[in-house]
């Protein structure tokens, strides 16, 4: 398995708070990883340190030559004064063309919004708005900071499945940042729990036959979520 | 032609607008209103700087108002809290520079001017400056449109895009430090930044994409120079204030338009 991205021992502080404190991370080819951990555990900040947008005060991190990344951030805090419709928004800083971008839209399930306002959609929308842009990228990692949040659980479910089909189509890696502790998507191959350094790490529980997990999610999900149990074995990690 | 004061007064306020159009969205799309304020007040420090080391103005007000522009990016950019760091330097720079003024000897300073803009003694050298600086502006964000955009809209996108959005908040910020030396002889150093946010915000209910609202805060700005031009002649009032009291008009005007629009 070739690494996209490796992240070896990053140490970060922000102000006087250490965010990151030896953290190590790997994302493989084709991979889905989740990140999760309670809020200030720095899993933003991992997931911008591996953008390339921080520089971690120790430590390394090696994407691999020319990566293509597909990043969506946790939400698009667009000022209202900048007019900009979905087509504009999609062609910054340069252009796919049209069909392109049509395809690309099509496949997140928003043909013919080129030309709605961006300040106008809803977050559900929005969200795909950003997957759709992620698409374009031709991406060989997709990076995503808690990509659902502000979805409802049916919203959830349904957005977990569209990034499946995509990422059977394209073969991109996946690595995102969930803000549910314990709920995760199933086709996680991966669910590392995060609190400054790395507190656990493992595959998700496949249970969604389980009668406690149709009474948890119903049947709407179609098994796009799961359970991740959490099994921390040294001190640090407390957390609901 | 250019022997008339009137016609190179209102060259000089269109040359300026050319110049606080563009740019003027960025600060109200990036909300660095504050940010302009600083900018702004530095200037009379640099007025006070050049009055006492003989540099002509232009140069000594754009030294100045560079120096505070990169101060308050970098410390933005480490995440200060900005709004006090900002009002507290705005301030500061604004005093500081009346107090070195003040004790600057032997020259007849007319501060009022500073304060306030004196566009009716614009002069061909300040013409010239005014529009070499403002086309230089607006060749610098015309050449980084697109990244300028993506990265006001999101940084982190633009970094996933393999920019460098450090790198276009360097190029506002320059082309911050240069419209706020060109435009100290038409608005002066108190209102500059009202120059930079009244026309772009009017712009905003008549456009519906980016460029179409720099071409509105270009037409704004340069509408209410010559309406504030005119009022200033006719009433003799202070041009700087009036230019900013007509570009308030042409604010409450546009947003009227907008709501027809919409109606």
């Amino acid at each position: 398995m070739t690494a996209l991205i490796e992240a070896r021992d990053l140490w970060l502080k922000l102000g006087t708070q250490s965010v990151l404190r030896g953290v190590d991370l790997t994302l493989g080819a084709g991979e889905i990883v989740t990140i999760v951990g309670p809020n200030g555990s720095g899993k933003s900040t991992l997931l911008r340190t591996l953008l390339g947008a921080l520089r971690p005060d120790r430590g390394l991190v090696t994407r691999a030559k020319g990566l293509r990344i597909g990043y969506i951030p946790q939400r698009l805090a667009l000022d209202a004064t900048l007019p900009l419709n979905v087509a504009r928004f999609l062609a910054l800083p340069k252009s796919r063309g049209r069909a392109a971008t049509a395809a690309a839209l099509a496949r997140v399930d928003l043909a013919g919004f080129e030309r709605r306002p961006l300040a106008g959609l809803s977050g559900g929308q929005m969200q795909r708005v950003l997957l759709a842009r992620a698409l374009l990228e031709a991406p060989q990692a997709i990076l995503m900071d808690e990509p659902t949040q502000g979805l409802d659980q049916p919203g959830e479910a349904a957005f977990y499945r569209l990034l499946q089909e995509v990422r059977t189509e394209t073969g991109a890696a996946v690595l995102m940042v969930s803000h549910d502790l314990h709920v995760v998507m199933a086709a996680s191959d991966r669910v590392v729990c995060l609190n400054g350094h790395v507190c656990c790490e493992g595959a998700p529980a496949v249970v969604s036959n389980a009668p406690e997990y149709r009474a948890l999610f119903g049947e709407g999900t179609q098994g796009a979520l799961a359970l991740y149990r959490h099994h921390h074995n040294h001190d640090g990690c407390d957390h609901a | 032609m250019l022997d008339d004061f009137l016609v190179r007064a209102a060259l000089a306020g269109i040359g300026v607008s050319l110049a606080t159009g563009p740019l003027g969205v960025f600060v109200v799309w990036r909300r660095m209103a504050y940010f302009g304020d600083a900018t702004g007040h530095a200037a009379i420090l640099g007025v006070a700087l050049a009055l006492a080391s003989g540099l002509p103005i232009g140069l000594g007000s754009l030294l100045v108002a560079g120096a505070m522009a990169l101060t308050v990016a970098a410390l933005t950019g480490r995440g200060w809290a900005a709004d006090t760091v900002l009002g507290v330097l705005a301030h500061s720079a604004l005093a500081a520079g009346l107090v070195a003024i003040s004790f600057v000897h032997g020259v007849r300073v007319d501060l009022q001017s500073f304060l306030f803009g004196d566009i009716l003694a614009v002069s061909r050298m300040d013409l010239l400056f005014i529009w070499g600086g403002a086309l230089l502006v607006v060749a610098l964000i015309a050449w980084r449109w697109n990244r300028l955009l993506l990265s006001s809209v999101n940084a982190d996108l633009a970094t996933a895009a393999g920019e460098r959005p450090a790198r276009e908040t360097l190029i506002l910020t320059v082309a911050l430090a240069v419209v706020v030396a060109l435009s100290l002889k038409i608005v002066g150093a108190l209102l500059i930044s009202a120059l930079l946010i009244i026309p772009a915000a009017a712009a905003r209910p008549l456009a519906r994409s980016p460029e179409t609202m720099v071409v509105w805060a270009t037409l704004m700005g340069a509408g209410a120079v010559l309406t504030g031009l005119w009022s200033s002649l006719t009433w003799d009032v202070p041009a700087g204030p009036a230019i900013v009291s007509a570009s308030a008009a042409l604010f409450l005007l546009a947003i009227m338009v907008g709501r027809l629009r919409r109606a």
